[in-house]
């Protein structure tokens, strides 16, 4: 097979996947307590976008829904699952290890420590979201600094001093939740369990010029992640410096993760499972995994996300719904393919 | 082609490589051997640039490797590293396809040209036929094998092998060694590590024999290898026979193996 044959089957299966999220996009938005025919979707959004048909046509009603609160809420979605679904992959190959997460290195917990110093004290000068993107990203700079060590940071180490400082920081979530109010306590454990309930335009203006630069560069350094996966030795011999590499793809893709969590709270699986997924489909060469991982983590989230507003009257944390349909998944996964998937 | 000159290096105040000088030309095939702990991976480590902090120099064609780029470096130097498996399942062709990268700019991918290059080392090792089949479930043999193709479609000058034939069958071992000898002979300097001194007697043009983290002899293998030699690095356990013009060491004792009683008997 040559190079074309191989890049246009990659561009044809990526289309197809990119045509099953549009979809997904369109149906999920119209779930929920109004129901509202994609039809009227499409004319919204085109209404919007290209001012036709005239904005002034539309039902207030469904304006409303749709411009204001589906729209931002599935795209925040589609962000975020692409934000952990890539995140996940860059670190399963550079850690060499297809078991760990976007989390592995403290970022969860650190992001939780500043969600909560901003929930308990709101007269604080920075706002939740930037409180927890500062330390999410803190958490990991301070992993890193531990496990650097002449020069070299051992996969090892680096997982170990992230567990250190995961659980510094989770200590200092639980004083502030010991000392917390009842509703600030309670608005703690909901962000906790993460959720897109407040999602609007605005989160996205915050979020987009972080995440999509991060993916930009890390889908262009595929080729280079899968040297990096053989181990810090091969990958020098093969012309590429090792600790460099690591550094900014880790750094990338940690700003994408502290950008997500911070503003959706932190949400499990998705950064493990669409990897493992995406590899099931397209093999394990980074260049196509990266984008095909970024698509199937936005479709998981948007479909976690209807279900968790639509279930029940209320809303259920988003965290819920992707672990207990995430963890099935692995489990099969784990019986079928057993070792292949996860190396060994 | 590789030259090294008074090279030291040591592991907090515990010296492992102690005044190492030896040269390869162009097209040689090189056995670096030696003991268990006699300093061949750290020799290897320091050529390879992944250990610094060496004094001495390397110089790979008259450069100093100190003042090498680590690309550039790639593009003179392939390393063949010990059989292993890779986290995730890659395709043989995507593992040799690896050995394009530092012909590659940073941010690309692999091209048309790079899968030809790719292509033609697999033709070169035999082993096309397995271009589609995922590495991690290839015999030892074959991952050796793929290992060795990676390193042809680098096309660097000089290739090391860390004991390219430690996990494989005497067939599969013979294989791996007579490829070599035919990637020598088209003009690339090969220094591999071995523990087998037959290998060495038999396929190598020279060998650099290491004891005690000094260089104990280099030269021919014929003139080498001789029965002072052995019993400096092995005390005393094995001998060293002409069979014919071709050297065998054997282990001490099996050739003056004494009759059982049963055998007396009968």
């Amino acid at each position: 097979m040559t190079t074309t044959q191989l890049i246009n089957k990659q561009t044809l299966s990526t289309t197809a996947l990119f045509g099953l999220l549009v979809m997904t996009a369109f149906l999920c938005m119209q779930c929920g307590a109004c129901s509202i025919p994609v039809s009227a979707i499409v004319k919204t959004i085109s209404a919007h976008l290209f001012s036709y048909p005239d904005l002034d046509s539309l039902e207030r009603l469904h304006n409303t829904i749709v411009w204001n609160i589906r729209l931002p809420r599935t795209l925040l979605a589609v962000v975020v699952g692409v934000c952990l679904a890539t995140a996940g992959t860059v670190f399963q190959g550079c850690f060499k290890n297809p078991l760990v997460e976007p989390y592995v290195l403290g970022i969860s917990s650190g992001a939780a420590f500043g969600a909560s110093l901003g929930i308990v004290f709101p007269s604080f000068f920075l706002s939740v979201q930037v409180l927890a993107f500062v330390f999410g990203f803190m958490a990991v700079a301070m992993a890193y600094t531990m496990a650097r060590v002449r020069g070299q940071t051992p996969v090892v180490t680096l997982i170990l001093a992230g567990v250190i400082t995961g659980s510094i920081f989770s200590a200092f979530v639980g004083i502030i939740k010991y000392v917390a109010q009842d509703t600030a306590l309670r608005e703690i454990v909901f962000w906790l369990m993460g959720g897109f309930y407040y999602a609007g335009w605005r989160d996205l203006a915050i979020l987009v010029p972080i995440a999509l630069p991060c993916f930009v560069i890390i889908w262009l350094s595929g080729w280079r992640i899968n040297v990096i996966s053989m181990g810090d030795q091969e990958a020098q011999s093969l012309g590429i410096n090792p600790e460099a590499t690591k550094l900014l793809l880790i750094t990338l893709a940690t700003l994408m993760t502290a950008a997500a969590v911070s503003s959706v709270g932190i949400i499990a699986w998705v950064g493990l499972m669409m990897p493992h997924a995406t590899r099931m489909i397209t093999g394990p060469d980074h260049r196509i995994v990266i984008p095909v991982a970024g698509i199937l983590g936005a479709i998981y989230l948007i479909v976690c996300d209807t279900l968790a507003r639509t279930l029940t009257n209320a809303e259920i944390p988003i965290g819920i719904i992707t672990s207990i349909l995430g963890a099935p998944y692995l489990f099969f996964l784990i019986r079928s393919k057993g070792q292949r998937v996860f190396g060994g | 082609m590789l030259t090294i000159d008074t090279l030291n290096f040591s592991y907090t105040n515990k010296p492992v490589l102690d005044n190492i000088s030896f040269s390869l030309t162009r097209g040689e095939l090189c056995g670096l051997f030696g003991p268990n702990g006699c300093g061949k991976t750290t020799l290897f480590k320091c050529c390879l640039k992944f250990l610094t902090g060496y004094t001495g120099t390397i110089a790979i064609n008259g450069m100093d490797i100190k003042t090498i780029k680590t690309r550039e470096m790639a593009k003179l130097v392939a390393y063949v590293p010990q059989d292993h498996k890779p986290p995730f399942p890659y395709l043989v062709k995507e593992m040799v396809l690896m050995g394009r990268t530092p012909h590659l700019n940073p941010m690309s991918v692999p091209k048309a040209r790079d899968m030809e290059k790719a292509e033609q080392a697999l033709s070169t090792l035999g082993i096309a036929h397995l271009r589609d089949q995922p590495y991690d479930l290839l015999s030892g043999g074959q991952r050796q094998m793929v290992l060795i193709a990676r390193a042809i479609a680098q096309e660097t000058r000089l290739i090391f092998l860390d004991e390219p034939t430690s996990a494989l069958d005497f067939k599969n071992q013979l294989e791996i060694w007579k490829t070599l000898r035919a990637i020598a002979d088209q003009g690339i300097t090969i220094l591999a590590c071995s523990h087998d001194p037959n290998h060495v007697a038999w396929f190598c043009d020279t060998t650099v024999v290491l004891n005690d983290n000094e260089v104990a002899a280099t030269g021919s293998p014929a003139t080498v290898l001789c029965q002072e030699m052995m019993d400096t690095i092995y005390q005393g356990s094995c001998q060293v026979r002409d069979l014919e013009d071709i050297k065998m060491i054997l282990p001490k004792g099996v050739t003056h193996k004494q009759p059982t009683p049963r055998e007396i008997m009968a």
